[in-house]
């Protein structure tokens, strides 16, 4: 993985002693609390209901087991002793001390880690595929292309102040783990005639107005990366809405001028911007691509498993996936424990995960906007003994993709956005869809959920969504069936009137018993419903 | 950090109506590109903050330091300490905060970063082009 040289070094230390001499500056009253907001927010920190919530930035959701372990150093320093994965494969802690923030930036420097852009009306975190370096359907590795973008966004001078904040996914593959076209700007990198190149979508994003984003150029040579990148940007800087913070969005923009005025802004852009001489010299793809060649994989490993415990075939045929080496495996540790809050982990788990790494996946591991852990490389020979230990820790949850595999904002819990609770509705479904054969037996079903209309909890691509509001000071919860993020992207339809808190988990049992009745051979939850469409799940909820 | 020369500086609007002003300002919303045939005549061009939050002047002023304008580049208005360095990277070589900005403060912000990671309005190196020499 990317290691940083004295260059990255400086400025993330730079960062740090700059935001440190920015938090003085508000404690001795120099900045206003309007002032101080916008500084603040681009390293992270957001005030919540409750303190100061931290967002650290996990470029590409890749970390190492020393950065882990730094993770959960900063549980238990600065926080309560856990923290939360989020769907940008970021971590973020929910109970800091202003006072404290600057020490806790200078700990994650020693590793190589920050919370650079991690809020702010700026270009965020880029996120990128779970299963990058590890899937055999990948092009080629996407993090490259994500760490050059990285190098690019981080302190960019004329898009600090953008209209609204500004998200990057990057993929290779034609499987979309990433929500790729979900994003204000989704890139997949693609192969033609032996050429890498990148293929950008823009406009796509979630929140109040979801949009799927259109295509907008199939084809930017790979050295053109960041000239045609920094078009969209600027179009977007120049023209994005700043009347109404709910419309400023690039989304609303590309829809607003439409697609083809919108495209024909940016090729005008990059025809300009192409002549200047901005974009990285070749030299420093090959010297980021060469942090991402292959671990040293042993050859001639065995792919046969010892499958006599049931549990751990359970787990086995659940949350590991094909690996592009033969004897390897991709696993997914589910931070979904029955009636556990989705993507929280207490320091120790975190140690955990990071030994596990460190031993048995080339010092690698990964975040993935589920809200899930990733162990890339394992060998198939070492899957029970990881199995073993996960399950002592209670990380074994056999989950992965499965109804209780839910994604959830942290609601009105923790945010001062939100309008209502999504962890206890969280686990109340959990809870009722416990029993591991009626999960199985349910297949592939992606369930998410928002405490409000910003849609954090990704309510939209759901399979079944949920969004909590406020319905006259009591938490109301609206029920969307038929979203995707993947590469079949489509936002759910809201089915009609709203649930409160319990009635919200019958209507998901009514939603998939009324499933079962209708399936065919081999359809997953998504697929009977954009066979057979709203009516009939209406008719059992409503009828 | 340059000094604002006092020069009253004219709408665009006036200046493009066939004035002979040598220096104009810019609102947010206002094309920068307009001024692209006029930038040999014109010693200060002025970009309005309403908000610090509005970012559209650092664009404004990229584009115009792209097309070759070698003049004074005014940031006016809600021009904040933390925003000064942005601000010179996109172009402009004089301030004038509507609220004083603390000189220490100031050249502090100015002076902070050491390296840059990408090209801009002015001549810094990026790092991905000093690692390759």
């Amino acid at each position: 993985m990317y290691k940083y040289d004295h260059y990255d070094q400086a400025m993330v230390d730079t960062r740090v002693a700059e935001f440190r001499d920015q938090v003085e500056r508000r404690i001795a009253g120099k900045l206003s609390e309007d002032q101080f907001k916008p500084l603040r927010l681009m390293n992270g920190l957001y005030l919540q209901l409750h303190a100061y919530m931290l967002r650290v930035a996990i470029p590409y959701g890749t970390l190492d087991s020393r950065q882990t372990r730094m993770l959960a150093h900063i549980a238990r320093k600065y926080d309560r002793g856990y923290g939360h994965f989020t769907t940008r494969q970021n971590i973020q802690y929910n109970w800091i001390r202003l006072e404290d923030a600057p020490d806790l930036l200078a700990d994650l420097a020693t590793v190589e880690m920050h919370a650079i852009q991690t809020s702010g009306n700026c270009i965020r975190n880029i996120s990128s595929d779970q299963y990058a370096g590890a899937a055999a359907d990948e092009v080629v590795d996407p993090r490259p292309f994500a760490e050059l973008l990285r190098q690019w966004s981080s302190f960019h001078p004329e898009f600090s102040f953008l209209p609204r904040k500004f998200k990057i996914a990057v993929i290779a593959s034609e499987t979309d783990r990433a929500a790729m076209r979900l994003h204000d700007i989704g890139i997949q990198i693609i192969e033609r005639d032996g050429e890498i190149a990148a293929r950008f979508y823009a406009g796509g994003g979630m929140g109040r107005t979801p949009m799927i984003g259109p295509l907008i150029r199939d084809f930017v040579p790979i050295g053109e990366l960041i000239s045609y990148s920094e078009a969209i940007l600027r179009v977007y800087n120049r023209y994005g809405r700043r009347d109404n913070k709910f419309k400023a969005r690039i989304k609303i923009l590309v829809h607003e001028m439409g697609a083809e005025k919108f495209i024909a802004e940016v090729e005008a852009e990059f025809a300009h911007l192409r002549g200047l001489n901005i974009d990285a010299p070749a030299a420093e793809l090959a010297r980021i691509k060469a942090f991402f060649t292959d671990p040293p994989f042993e050859a001639g490993l065995p792919d046969e498993i010892d499958r006599l415990d049931p549990d751990f075939a359970v787990w086995l045929d659940q949350n590991t996936h094909p690996h592009k080496r033969p004897g390897y495996a991709i696993v997914t540790i589910s931070l979904k424990p029955i009636g556990g809050i989705p993507g929280d982990a207490s320091a120790e788990q975190m140690e955990l995960i990071a030994d596990l790494a460190e031993r048995h996946s080339f010092d690698e591991l990964r975040v993935t906007h589920a809200q899930n852990i990733v162990l890339p490389h394992v060998r198939k020979a070492d899957l029970a003994t990881i199995w073993g230990a996960l399950a002592e820790a209670g990380l074994a949850e056999p989950n992965l993709d499965l109804v209780t595999d839910i994604i959830a904002c942290p609601g009105l819990d923790y945010c001062s956005l939100a309008n209502a609770r999504s962890i206890p509705v969280a686990q109340k479904i959990a809870r009722r869809f416990a029993d591991q054969q009626r999960q199985r037996d349910l297949g592939e079903l992606k369930l998410k959920i928002s405490g409000c209309i910003n849609a954090c909890g990704h309510h939209h691509a759901g399979h079944i969504g949920i969004l909590g509001v406020d319905r006259k000071g009591v938490e109301n919860y609206q029920l969307l069936l038929g979203g995707s993020g993947a590469e079949d992207a489509s936002l759910g339809q809201i089915t009609g009137p709203g649930f409160d808190e319990d009635g919200i988990v019958d209507a998901v049992e009514t939603v998939t018993e009324t499933y079962k009745t209708l399936r065919a051979d081999g359809e997953r939850f998504l697929d009977t419903y954009r066979r057979v469409g709203m009516t009939p799940f209406k008719e059992a909820l409503y009828g | 950090m340059a000094e604002p020369v006092e020069e009253p500086a004219v709408t665009l609007d006036a200046f493009l109506d066939q004035s002979n002003a040598t220096s104009v300002r810019l609102e947010e919303g206002e094309d920068a590109r307009a001024l692209i045939p006029h930038l040999d005549r014109l010693s200060l061009i002025e970009i309005g903050f309403g908000s610090f939050g509005d970012g559209r002047g650092y664009s404004a002023a990229r584009i115009l330091r792209e097309a070759g304008y070698q003049g004074e580049l005014r940031a006016e208005g809600d021009v904040l300490v933390d925003q000064i360095a942005f601000m010179r990277r996109c172009g402009f070589d004089s301030f004038a905060p509507e609220r004083p900005l603390d000189p220490e403060d100031a050249a502090r912000a100015l002076d902070r970063w050491s390296e840059v990671y990408q090209p801009a309005a002015d001549d810094r190196t990026p790092i991905w082009s000093k690692r390759h020499g």
